[in-house]
């Protein structure tokens, strides 16, 4: 039976199992907008901004496992979509995200909200199709989703002309998915795992490092048994937060320029580094040449560029994470049956009370105030008033690290910031992508004063799809992220930083038919909290905040983890910090 | 020796998907890192839904490896190899218009005679030569005759094959027989 290409989409979309698609209409989608109007199972959530229909989608799809999708239409709405592509490229998120075009007879004309959208796509996705042909759109469609969520998972992008859409055509639907030019490599050889349980059961001062492709591969279990059974600390990077549980003894909390100082401080003197679905971000081996210069480095990753890209790894380990770190605790059982060497059982006895002494000695740690409200206490209190529980997003800068380091993360799944490109702007809709996966949840957002307004639009989308998702904004009047650096290695020369008490942001959620709170007091902060939790709507609740308030332990960039400062640094630091390359 | 660590030319032999858009996938993937390809070229191969493409860039070790495993992960590749090391032919073909006077038309077809060039245009003023070799052997002949004026020159970017083996094996591409792909309405099917 032949039907109309937008049809075709749709019933596509449905046999991948699709329900819910975030998007806003245009001419160029037309068609399949009315297509949706009378068809059966298929939630359609509209927001008012297309970067907010990616976000939503990477929130849906990172804490469902499930590849999240949205629909746009072309020219503006494609590129305003680009942010959300490149955030889900930079932290490997399974979406699929259609745009309209122009009919294909008009491609290249200069024709009404045409833009090269496959063109402009193209290095911020994982793949991407136009398709030129009805007969294409099963087999294509298909393909995506099969791209967006095998191997290393990424953004694919589908361009769809409208006449594609119009003309009728036949549905084909492949049953098989056969790409010779494709085929990710999931099993980890067998030799190299060998290697890696031989270094691992002599190593005396062990860590493993793990990261976000432990949550993409559901490998937490796996994780927590290799964790347990050899006794190596862990220690785990922001997009890997929850793969491991914070309050675990193991546990070292996260690494890199905002990370634990333990974290790094065993991460530096290891010799035997285990890394795990982690890709040596700059902003976690800070200076290369000085990162765990004594250590062997084993890297399980199933992406073979991410291996050996930024630091030289001894035991490569391409595949899947989880069927490697299952095949790992294997051969760890095989190589623990025999007692390790004395020299072994002392040098992991001393590790051990070195880290707990590092733990003991430099906690992460804040003063307190009695009179204003200190942002990492907010953190806290967010933390033990939900016990680990809830969905947390953020958006990007100072309020974004203090989540990372004081809320204790339990479950995997349950985690989405922007890491990788650092999106502000990236929490509202990212919180209502999570909430719409998970209804009957609680999605707390902590945003900060700046990122919040890049997408405060999208609490209309919030109020008007019933998704009441809990904003706490850490208002510290700026950008606090710039402020801190403008302080740290700028001489205190504030520039472009101050964001006065505007909006009003009590006033603000209750024009949007959201509830409104704001605190001052650090008394209040957890009844606050507690009223904000039990409130059916969405909320915002806005915590004014010390403005001055840093985030330490802190790397200035292009310094060795080593250079790690605890606190406000001294002139000569900074002056050495102002001359690095590498800014922010 | 290199040590590993100089920069030298590579040349990467790359299977793809005949497809549009895929020579902008594998030329954006070099310009986004800054690399410079200093030669490409592009044609079917025996499987019409396939296409080689043959790169000149330079690079050290690190960045060699790196622009591989990048090659490697697009979507549309199909195999990458790197033939620098390998025992293999090059070559590469120019075309050169040079100014043809009669006081140095004879030392042209002298030149071009000992290069094994043809002449394949002539004109009261001009020649234009066609030769093919390896890069070293083009780059003699355009020295040469760069003192006579050339006027234009084009040179179609490398082609390369890895030599044959010492011994017998079976033959890696079996005799072409008719097949779905070969039907000229579909385009870039995979059999
Ligand atoms: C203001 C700011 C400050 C930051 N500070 C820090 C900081 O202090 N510390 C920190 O850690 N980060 C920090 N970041 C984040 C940082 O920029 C990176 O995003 C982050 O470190 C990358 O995490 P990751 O290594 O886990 O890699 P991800 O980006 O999560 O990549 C996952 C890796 O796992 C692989 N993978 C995917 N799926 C699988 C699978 N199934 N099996 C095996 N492997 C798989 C991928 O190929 C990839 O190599 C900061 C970001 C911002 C915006
Ligand atoms: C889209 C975008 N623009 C600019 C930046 C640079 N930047 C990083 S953090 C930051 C300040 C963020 O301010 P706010 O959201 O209030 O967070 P705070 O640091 O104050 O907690 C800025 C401007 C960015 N990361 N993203
Ligand atoms: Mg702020």
């Amino acid at each position: 039976m032949k039907m109309a290409g937008a049809r075709i989409v749709l019933e596509c979309l449905k046999r991948q199992g699709v329900d819910l698609i975030f998007g806003l209409p245009g001419g160029a989608v037309l068609p399949i907008y009315d297509a949706l109007y009378d068809f059966e199972g298929l939630r359609h959530i509209l927001v008012r901004q297309e970067a907010a229909a990616g976000h939503a989608a990477e929130g849906y799809a990172r804490t469902s496992g499930r590849v999240g999708v949205c629909l746009v239409t072309s020219g503006p709405a494609a590129t305003n979509l680009v942010t959300a592509l490149q955030d889900a490229m930079m932290d490997s998120i399974p979406i699929v995200a259609f745009t309209g075009q122009v009919p294909t007879h008009l491609i290249g004309n200069d024709a009404f909200q045409e833009a090269d959208n496959v063109g402009i796509t193209r290095p911020c996705t994982k793949h991407n199709f136009l398709v030129k042909d009805g007969n294409d759109l099963g087999p294509i469609i298909r393909e995506a989703f099969h791209i967006a969520s095998t191997g290393r998972p990424g953004p694919v992008h589908v361009d769809l002309p409208k006449d594609i859409l119009v003309k009728e055509w036949d549905l084909v639907w492949p049953d098989k998915i056969q790409m010779r030019s494709y085929n990710p490599n999931y099993d980890g050889h067998p030799g190299q795992i060998k290697r890696a349980a031989k270094l691992m059961a002599r190593a005396k001062k062990p860590v493993l490092y793990v990261g976000g492709g432990v949550i993409s591969a559901d490998a937490n279990a796996e994780l927590r048994e290799l964790a347990e059974l050899t006794q190596i600390p862990l220690t785990q990077t922001l997009m890997g937060l929850g793969s491991f549980p914070m309050e675990h003894p193991l546990s070292l909390d996260m690494l890199g320029m905002h990370g634990s100082y333990y974290a790094n401080m065993a991460v530096h003197h290891s010799d035997v580094l285990v890394a795990v679905g982690a890709r040596f971000d700059d902003r976690v081996t800070g200076r290369v040449d000085a990162f765990a210069p004594k250590a062997e480095i084993i890297h399980i990753d199933i992406d073979p560029s991410s291996i050996s890209k930024n630091i030289k790894v001894d035991v490569p380990i391409v595949g899947d994470c989880r069927r490697v770190l299952a095949k790992l605790v294997e051969a760890l059982r095989e190589e623990l049956r025999e007692e390790p060497a004395p020299a072994v059982r002392e040098g992991r006895r001393q590790w051990a009370a070195q880290i707990a002494e590092w733990k003991r000695d430099f906690p992460f740690r804040y003063e307190w105030s009695d009179d204003v409200v200190k942002p990492q206490h907010v953190v806290q209190e967010i933390s033990n008033a939900t016990g680990g529980e809830a969905f947390i997003v953020t958006g990007v800068g100072q309020h974004q690290m203090w989540t990372a380091q004081y809320y204790k993360f339990k479950h995997p799944r349950m985690w989405c910031t922007s890491g990788g490109l650092g999106t502000m702007g990236y929490g509202l809709p990212t919180a209502m992508g999570v909430q719409a996966a998970h209804p009957g949840k609680l999605v707390i957002n902590i945003d900060g004063d700046g990122s919040f307004q890049m997408n405060s639009q999208e609490l209309a989308t919030c109020f008007t799809e019933g998704l009441p998702v809990k904003t706490v904004i850490i208002n510290n009047g700026g950008h606090g992220m710039v402020r801190q650096w403008q302080r740290i290695i700028y001489k205190e020369r504030y520039s472009a930083i101050d964001l006065p008490q505007i909006p009003d942001w009590v006033r603000l959620a209750e024009a949007y038919g959201c509830v409104g709170l704001r605190v001052t007091k650090p008394s209040e902060v957890l009844p606050a909290i507690e009223k904000m939790i039990s409130t059916p709507a969405p909320v915002i609740l806005d915590v004014c905040v010390d403005k001055d308030e840093c985030v330490f332990p802190m790397v200035p960039a292009g310094g060795a983890n080593t250079d790690m400062i605890l606190e406000p640094p001294t002139r000569e630091v900074r002056d050495k910090a102002a001359k690095s390359q590498t800014g922010f | 020796m290199p040590n590993g660590n100089e920069p030298r030319k590579h040349t990467i032999a790359v299977l793809v998907e005949n497809k549009f858009g895929v020579l902008s996938r594998v030329a954006g993937l070099f310009s986004a890192r800054g690399y410079n390809i200093e030669s490409l070229s592009v044609g079917e191969t025996l499987d019409p839904s396939v296409s080689r493409m043959t790169l000149v860039v330079r690079g050290d070790e690190f960045v060699i490896e790196q622009a591989t495993k990048q090659l490697h992960k697009l979507i549309d590749v199909i195999k990458v190899t790197d033939l620098t090391d390998e025992s293999h032919v090059e070559r590469e073909l120019v075309l050169i218009r040079v100014n043809a006077e009669p006081s140095n038309r004879a030392e042209i077809l002298r030149t071009a005679d000992i290069f094994r060039a043809r002449v394949v245009d002539v004109t009261p003023v001009s020649f234009v030569l066609e030769a093919t070799g390896d890069e070293g052997k083009l780059e003699a002949l355009i020295e040469l005759l760069r003192p006579m004026g050339i006027q234009e020159l084009v040179r179609t970017g490398k082609v390369v094959i890895a030599r044959g083996p010492k011994t017998r094996v079976r033959r890696v591409e079996a005799p072409r027989k008719p097949r779905v792909a070969d039907d000229p309405r579909v385009v870039g099917f995979a059999d």
